[in-house]
């Protein structure tokens, strides 16, 4: 028993002092963790926590271009209508009663640090990846449909149809019977890191509006940590307590 | 009994496995012809065809890309040896006549191709692309 406890000791100690010989070379100077992609084989950590800054001074009212990048890079078509149609971006017109003033927003998955879909799937088909990211592992979704109803903000969808061969595309697989939303263009976060530009952001910055600003809630330096300090952001729903991964300025 | 019947009936025995011997391969191969298996497009190593040995593979090629997926999914590792991703992209080839990749449907396709023959009913195509990643002719929005 004391041999084990000192081995642990030990351990602890030469990770310690790995750890802080890492970090400190000389007396003040302290190296920087470069923003890089992460290598392939390497998971993903809690070191990121993916988020985006949606700017809605800046978003048009009557434009989609987000919602079109978003459909164009994970090929979502329309089958039966809007009724069925699987939805992962919407745009939202917000009115207020009093004032009249009106303004339009974005609205997708949140991607909370605490998701009620996560919370209320029987099969642990919802979860949230460690940097942040909250998805559905379609092998094992069983289209119950439950965090969809627990969703506060509308976010997923249900594919009701076949996807045929034809409308697969290698990077985004999609299939009947289970629940999609929004993956914060996990296949591109996953090949370029804190460069990442999710589909909807590409197509906003493309239109010249470029509302979104993607990057690291985690990293002090990345642009969205740095606008958040300066000019700060509203989350939907803050009373929720859900920490949300979108924030939204302007609201 | 006597030596001589022991023997009449050894040689009756031989007889016998002689005939069966000269039969029974014309007769599987007119009953179950072996699959055609497509080629894929290149061999992994100069010393291994696949990303592990073949016997390995079709025994086991399942189990690879079972324990790949998750690790994709809920870890976000994408190295591309026991992706399906990656066995799409080698081993789905344009037909050489027709210059089209063979769908999923066919026994032209790889997957297909023994799994029909195996009859193992696989779902991964409900949601997986049959095609390589270079295939132009995905929706004509999607890029890349």
């Amino acid at each position: 028993m004391e041999k084990e406890a000192d081995t642990a000791r030990r351990r602890f100690l030469a990770r310690a002092t790995g750890a802080i010989a890492g970090m400190v070379v000389a007396p003040g100077v302290i190296l920087q963790q470069v923003a890089r992609a992460k290598p392939a084989d390497e998971p993903v950590t809690s070191a990121q926590r993916w988020g985006m800054l949606i700017d809605t001074n800046k978003c048009q009212k009557g434009c989609d271009a987000c919602v079109q990048g978003c459909v164009k890079e994970n090929n979502i078509r329309s089958h039966y209508g809007p009724a069925t149609d699987s939805q992962w971006i919407r745009k939202v017109e917000v009115r207020d009663r009093n004032s009249g003033h009106s303004f339009s927003l974005p609205m997708m998955c949140q991607h909370c640090a605490h998701p009620p879909c996560a919370d209320v799937c029987p099969t642990g088909a919802s979860f949230r990846r460690a940097d942040g990211i909250v998805l559905v592992d379609r092998h094992i979704c069983i289209g119950c449909r439950y965090c969809m109803m627990a969703c506060p903000y509308k976010a997923r969808s249900f594919v009701h149809e076949d996807i045929g061969p034809e409308e697969h595309v290698p990077w985004v697989p999609r299939g009947k019977g289970t629940v999609e939303a929004c993956t914060l263009c996990v296949q591109r976060v996953d090949r370029d890191g804190a460069n990442a530009v999710p589909a909807c952001a590409e197509a906003c910055a493309a239109d010249g509006h470029d509302a979104f600003v993607f990057g690291d809630l985690n990293d002090p330096n990345s642009r969205i940590s740095q606008e958040l300090a300066k000019h700060g952001a509203t989350e939907i729903r803050a009373d929720l307590g859900l920490d949300l991964g979108i924030r939204y300025r302007g609201i | 009994m006597t030596t001589t019947s022991i023997l009449s009936h050894a040689l009756r025995r031989w007889v016998w496995a002689g005939l069966l011997a000269l039969l029974v391969p014309g007769l599987a191969a007119a009953a179950t012809p072996l699959p055609k298996i497509p080629k894929p497009r290149a061999k992994f190593s100069a010393t291994q065809d696949c990303v592990q040995p073949i016997p390995e593979m079709r025994r086991n090629h399942m189990k690879y890309i079972l324990h790949h997926r998750d690790e994709t999914m809920h870890q976000g590792i994408r190295t591309t040896r026991y992706s399906l991703k990656a066995c799409i992209n080698c081993h789905v080839q344009k037909d050489p006549k027709t210059g089209e990749y063979p769908s999923i449907e066919t026994k032209d396709h790889f997957c297909n191709s023994c799994h029909s023959y195996a009859a193992v009913h696989i779902d991964c195509f409900q949601c997986h692309s049959t095609r390589p990643v270079e295939y132009k002719g995905y929706h004509p929005l999607a890029r890349r």
